[in-house]
């Protein structure tokens, strides 16, 4: 085989018809452009997902109150009765209970001397943070003691500081809080933006409070419990089964609730694991369509590719007869067109790649979403074009190696 | 049996085309043997058969019936590529039609045989260049067919033929396509090629063509009519350059 001859003739007849070019690749740019999108759309997704079990952590499960049937209608979950704070601690005295911290959160209006912020705020124990995977990094997290007492203490996190003090730093500063001053005593680590597919929220637009501040002075007391909670966060041991820990906690809650055996629960109990995979559920159907996408337009451009491969094939029987005439094996003239078919493939390609690219900085940019493009996808897209080039290539190249010398040489 | 001196030896060629429901008997019965360093002339009218020859002679086409040699070796016992491979070490082939190749310069087109060659063939670009300037046009050698005359173009044909130093050089109607002067020149040169030894084999129909050659063969019904040699050789006036 002679691959220099066969790579300049290649190159030779795909620059000679560059519209024709074009237009035969087309299939293949937008397969390979969807391939590139959809390997990092995964991929994004994959590491987002893998940084927020990191900083949430799996053995977290959280109980929500159920929906409350009024006049027929369910209102949701979170409407029903709340939790109170001896739920609470009926969790947190569960053997395999690391932490438990009950939440409280909503809306204020944070004052500083030089800016007021719309923010959110969560009341919790001081357990909160541990429970959360918050880190502070100055200042500190409030005390028990101070989570009992309700003390008017914030700890939060780096947007709200940024926008109440633009010009210096936060901690130690007083600040109102819903007309409420309060002290605050420590900065949160930064978590970044929660969540993808352009649900993204700020995570670090946000300030902790203890519960019990947060109950008297910003959401109010409940009607029906006394020193209710919203929710109960808890964290399980190491190395004891989140499931089995689910269903306990579950059964605990059940008897504490008064359920008859065969009702069903009024509250909810879902763990963080759960929730990250059906986020990625998602994602993989995203990827799935993508790729489904994909390897319909890569079919699609292989056949434009066949049949072009063809046509050239036939246009040029009479130089093809005229080099097998010079010396030419079959071979020859078989790499010859399956270089060109691979070339014009892999040019595809590469034009699908940049297209590709636009795609997920835009994605990226819209979505908020890591944008991931890592070299395995380059060569998986890459490697997919010039395959599609080899597969569908092969039969006219075939058909051209295999012309009777003469016949090609008299053909008109 | 093959005749060992020959250089091409044919043995009862017949060759059938079947065209519709018809048989057209191209070739029917020819035997013939052509010596090394020979310039044959093969004539006769069209449909006589002596294309359908050539085309055996050269290995593009292989016999209905009929055995033939090249330089000693039986054509019926190579495969595709062994033929491909004698195409392109020992046979040159010029065109009525030139066939260059029309998207590179007379250069590329000179250069193609050798670099099917599977031998080693040393500098390609260097013999390139050689084989241009015997045929006269190493001036043009950037020049692509289009933009040189017909006789220039025949000559990057010969040059092609050449350039693997083929021992045998094979010409279909070399001058079919080119006015008398033009014509002088073209057999001119290959006159100047034999006397280097190469083996020449021209198709034509024009007497004053065959009047080059050392050796007439008239063809009539695929068979061999008269098998004469040319005492009076006609030397024409030197004529080289573009």
């Amino acid at each position: 085989m002679k691959f220099g001859v066969a790579t300049s003739s290649a190159m030779e007849a795909l620059f000679s018809n560059p519209m024709r070019s074009l237009l035969t690749m087309l299939g293949i740019i937008i397969g390979v452009g969807s391939v590139m999108i959809m390997m990092s759309i995964g991929e994004g997704a994959r590491a987002q997902i893998e940084a927020q079990i990191s900083s949430v952590g799996t053995n977290m499960l959280t109980f929500n109150p159920g929906g409350m049937q009024r006049g027929g209608r369910n209102q949701g979950g979170g409407s029903g009765r709340p939790f109170s704070e001896t739920d609470v601690a009926a969790v947190a005295d569960l053997p395999f209970v690391e932490a438990a911290t009950g939440v409280l959160n909503g809306q204020v209006t944070a004052v500083s001397e030089d800016a007021n912020w719309l923010t959110n705020i969560q009341g919790g124990s001081a357990d909160f943070f541990k429970v959360n995977n918050w880190k502070v990094t100055e200042g500190r997290e409030f005390t028990a003691q101070e989570a009992q007492s309700g003390s008017a203490v914030v700890v939060i996190g780096l947007t709200t500081a940024k926008n109440l003090f633009p010009n210096g730093s936060a901690l130690g500063q007083r600040i109102r809080v819903n007309s409420i001053p309060v002290e605050i005593i420590g900065l949160l680590e930064s978590k970044g933006a929660a969540g993808g597919g352009g649900m993204g929220q700020d995570r670090d637009d946000t300030m902790i409070a203890p519960l019990s501040m947060v109950r008297n002075r910003v959401t109010g007391g409940n009607r029906w419990v006394a020193r209710h909670v919203s929710r109960i966060q808890f964290l399980v041991q190491d190395g004891y089964d989140v499931m089995q820990a689910q269903d306990e906690a579950s059964q605990m809650m059940r008897e504490r609730r008064r359920i008859e055996p065969g009702q069903a629960d009024n509250f909810m109990i879902f763990n963080f694991a759960d929730m990250i995979k059906q986020r990625q559920a998602a994602t993989e159907t995203m990827s799935t369509l993508l790729a489904f996408t994909a390897a319909v337009s890569l079919i699609v451009g292989g056949v434009g590719v066949m049949n072009i491969m063809l046509v050239s094939v036939t246009e040029r029987t009479r130089e093809i007869g005229l080099r097998m005439a010079v010396g030419a094996r079959g071979g020859d003239i078989l790499i010859q067109f399956l270089v060109e078919a691979v070339a014009l493939c892999t040019l595809g390609g590469l034009i699908g790649m940049a297209i590709g690219w636009i795609g997920i900085f835009g994605y990226a940019q819209v979505a908020k979403a890591p944008m991931v493009v890592s070299p395995v996808i380059i060569a998986t897209a890459l490697g997919a074009a010039a395959s599609v080039g080899l597969i569908f290539g092969f039969f006219p190249a075939r058909r051209a190696a295999q012309l009777d010398p003469i016949q090609a040489l008299r053909y008109d | 049996m093959a005749n060992e001196k020959a250089i091409i030896s044919c043995r009862d060629l017949t060759k059938i085309y079947v065209m519709g429901d018809q048989e057209v008997r191209a070739l029917d019965g020819v035997s013939l043997d052509i010596r090394e360093g020979e310039f044959v002339a093969i004539m006769g009218p069209s449909g006589s058969g002596k294309s359908s020859l050539m085309n055996l002679i050269g290995a593009l086409d292989r016999p209905t019936s009929g055995e033939m040699w090249i330089n000693g070796s039986a054509l019926s016992q190579m495969s595709r590529d062994d033929l491909a491979d004698l195409r392109n070490e020992t046979i040159g082939f010029v065109f009525q039609q030139f066939n260059l190749l029309a998207r590179q310069d007379a250069f590329q087109n000179v250069r193609l045989p050798l670099r099917y060659a599977r031998k080693d063939v040393g500098d390609i670009d260097a013999r390139a260049k050689e084989v241009l300037e015997l045929v006269g046009l190493g001036t043009r050698m950037d020049h692509r067919p289009m933009q040189l005359s017909g006789g220039q173009q025949q000559r990057v044909a010969i040059a092609r033929a050449l350039s693997n130093h083929p021992r045998i050089l094979l010409a279909d109607e070399p001058t079919g396509a080119l006015d008398t002067k033009t014509t002088g020149e073209i057999m001119h040169l290959m006159q100047d090629l034999n006397k280097q030894g190469i083996t020449v084999v021209v198709i034509t129909h024009e007497p004053e063509v065959a009047h080059y050659a050392s050796r007439q063969i008239h063809f009539r019904d695929g068979k061999i009519e008269t098998d004469t040699a040319n005492p009076a050789t006609l030397e024409g006036k030197r004529a080289h350059g573009g």
